[in-house]
């Protein structure tokens, strides 16, 4: 009964990873027809790259960031949601947007916006008077707002999912808990950071587990809007990975990239089955 | 320690429908231990959580120690509330719960333990302070709630259905525990209930109410014996009163009071002689429960029930006729189309 079921998983998990495996430690180039055992001369060479530490560097700052955006946004949008008003359907269809139109579209229409020439937002910027008419920002050409524009598009992505995991948490609090709050005398805050929040404590575990997964391992919004430029700026590892690998056709070197993604992965998934583990008990 | 009075109070839920509370003018008097009784829906959760700040009146006051207290948050109305959930913070212990209201009003922190400790013996829960709520068992956590409403010393105590989530054995217990405790501190309780045995027992007095609307305050004993209309007669007492129709009036009276007619009492003039047609009988161990219909004169027909204590054995087959009666005293007499009590009418 289970057979299939194996198959499946090995074939479309098992076999590519070990292969991964395979390719990181031997000489394959794409097209190449012998393999040849190299031993870990591809980490060494991966390790001693400035553009894989600055990628590392950069997939850390690029998941923090989003993440840190995505925690408080979405627990505030969870809030705003949470109480019924009028359109609230409208408004909980129009936050999920993000999430469900494919990634790419909505990327494609952010590389609009920022574009150089034709940005939406710089044609606003430059009739309110606030930046200059000729040399208006460069949202993708400088290195550091480029950085924080693929942190804002891939926050824009994501949010909508670690809203809809938190509203849960936030909707399962039972209405007893603030109303025992006000009689308690505890003030807005007082309830919110010493009540709720930490109530949701395991929730947002979860939201935040699955954040950094889906950011950590995501180069589309990337990909699409700087290519890891100006000057590898803001690469990170899995964008560095197919660069190297698929576009720069060394395999071996590119399974070496994405092999360092692993342990960080394992770790946060263990963290994340623990909690929802624990979750489950409490 | 403060009354407690509402005038006029209403809730409207949504515009146009019925009232959850019509016109509540209620009065608790220093210290008292004042229940709430209704089936639900009967609004008294309601009127409770606009006592307590929770819910905005639609029109009407709400007073405390003679202070006019609808724009004030339940903070400052200086009351405590005792949620049916008991609504503990999961996260925090025992001890963090007791002290997180005096923590909100910056009470300074050998004071905040001072309190926590005196609120933590005085209802016997001293040993579980580092537990979680998680942890601890239904009457635990009961206390342990008490004991978050006790230590900011409020000046009335607010109850929503505390018992109905423990079993029946500890709810007993838990009864008389809370009885005790309201007399050592003294405080006036408002205690919400559907359970007419816990209004009863606890009350010093009750309000019975219905569809929104307070249908009659008074003594326990005044709501079992004196009751206002066939609602409270209905609801309170189990089985429910009998009740009767005649041309004049319906006619009432208590199962317990629908006793089989004995030898020389039958004769007296101050007893009704009724035939009683036996249906059928429970038996609930310390009494029997008897089921049947009236027969002959103007009651023909009519349903009644007598409550029996368990020694007495009607020794008759199901079907048969039996002589009953009631004192004529007993009898209660309520007007047929407003169903509220009126002067009684003679009886043949």
């Amino acid at each position: 009964m289970l057979l299939p079921a194996i198959l499946y998983v090995l074939a479309l998990v098992g076999v590519p990873f070990l292969l991964a495996f395979v390719y990181a430690v031997g000489d394959v180039k794409v097209a190449s027809t012998g393999y040849h055992f190299v031993g870990l001369a591809n980490f060494e060479s991966v390790l001693r790259s400035p553009a894989f530490r600055r990628a590392l560097s950069n997939s850390i700052i690029f998941t923090v960031c989003s993440q840190a955006l995505v925690l408080v946004g979405g627990n505030v949008l969870a809030l705003v949601l949470k109480d019924a008003f009028r359109g609230r359907r409208l408004i909980r269809f129009l936050v999920l947007l993000p999430w469900v139109a494919p990634v790419s579209i909505g990327s494609i229409g952010w590389k609009w916006i920022l574009d150089s020439l034709y940005s939406v937002i710089n044609w606003v910027l430059i009739r309110l008077h606030l930046v200059p008419e000729f040399s208006p920002p460069m949202w993708l050409g400088q290195p550091t707002l480029a950085m924080i524009s693929v942190i804002l598009v891939h926050t824009w992505h994501v949010l909508p999912f670690a809203t809809v995991i938190l509203l849960a948490g936030w909707t399962a609090i039972p209405r007893d808990i603030p109303e025992a709050c006000a009689v308690d005398g505890a003030g807005y805050f007082r309830t919110l950071f010493q009540i709720t929040i930490p109530m949701l404590l395991p929730i947002i575990n979860v939201a935040l587990l699955f954040g950094i997964v889906f950011t950590f391992t995501d180069m589309t919004v990337i990909y699409i809007l700087t290519r890891g430029g100006p000057y590898d700026t803001t690469q990170v590892l899995p964008s560095l990975a197919f660069f190297t690998g698929i576009l720069g056709s060394d395999l071996a070197e590119g399974a070496a990239i994405s092999i360092f993604l692993l342990p960080i992965l394992v770790l946060v998934a263990w963290r994340m089955l623990r909690t929802a583990h624990r979750a489950e008990v409490g | 320690m403060a009354i407690v009075q509402t005038r006029a109070l209403t809730k409207v839920f949504r515009q146009g429908s019925v009232g959850a509370v019509v016109d509540v003018d209620l009065e608790s008097r220093e210290g008292e231990f004042l229940v709430l009784l209704g089936p639900s829906g009967s609004g008294k959760t309601t009127l409770l959580r606009m006592i307590a700040g929770l819910e905005e009146p639609t029109s009407g006051q709400v007073l405390i120690g003679g202070e006019v207290v609808n724009d004030l948050t339940p903070r400052e109305r200086r009351i405590a509330m005792v949620f049916q959930s008991y609504a503990l913070y999961p996260h925090l212990t025992v001890l963090g719960n007791i002290v997180f209201p005096l923590k909100a009003q910056r009470v300074a922190r050998p004071e905040r333990e001072k309190k926590a400790q005196w609120a933590a013996d005085l209802l016997g829960i001293g040993h579980l302070l580092s537990r979680r709520p998680r942890e601890l068992s239904g009457g635990e956590r009961q206390r342990v709630a008490l004991a978050r409403a006790i230590v900011r010393e409020p000046t009335v105590f607010l109850l929503d259905e505390p018992l109905s989530n423990l079993d029946a054995k500890l709810r007993a217990s838990a009864r008389e525990e809370l009885e005790q405790f309201q007399r050592r501190i003294g405080t006036t309780m408002i205690y919400v209930t559907h359970d007419q045995i816990e209004a009863m027992a606890m009350g010093d007095r009750v309000v019975v109410m219905h569809q929104g609307r307070v249908r009659q305050i008074g003594t326990p004993a005044d709501v079992y014996d004196d009751p206002a209309d066939t609602f409270v007669a209905t609801f309170l007492g189990s089985p429910p009163m009998n009740l009767v129709e005649t041309p004049e009036a319906t006619v009432g009276f208590r199962p317990e009071h629908f006793l089989p007619a004995g030898g020389s009492a039958s004769a007296s003039p101050s007893t009704l002689s009724l035939s009683f047609r036996l249906d059928h009988e429970e038996y609930l161990g310390s009494e029997r429960i008897l089921y049947g219909r009236l027969e002959g004169g103007q009651f023909h027909g009519a349903k009644a029930v007598s409550r029996l204590p368990a020694t007495f054995h009607p020794g008759a087959a199901h079907g048969t006729v039996l002589p009953f009666q009631v004192e004529r005293r007993k009898l209660k007499f309520f007007d047929r189309e407003t169903g509220t009590r009126r002067e009684p009418v003679p009886m043949s």
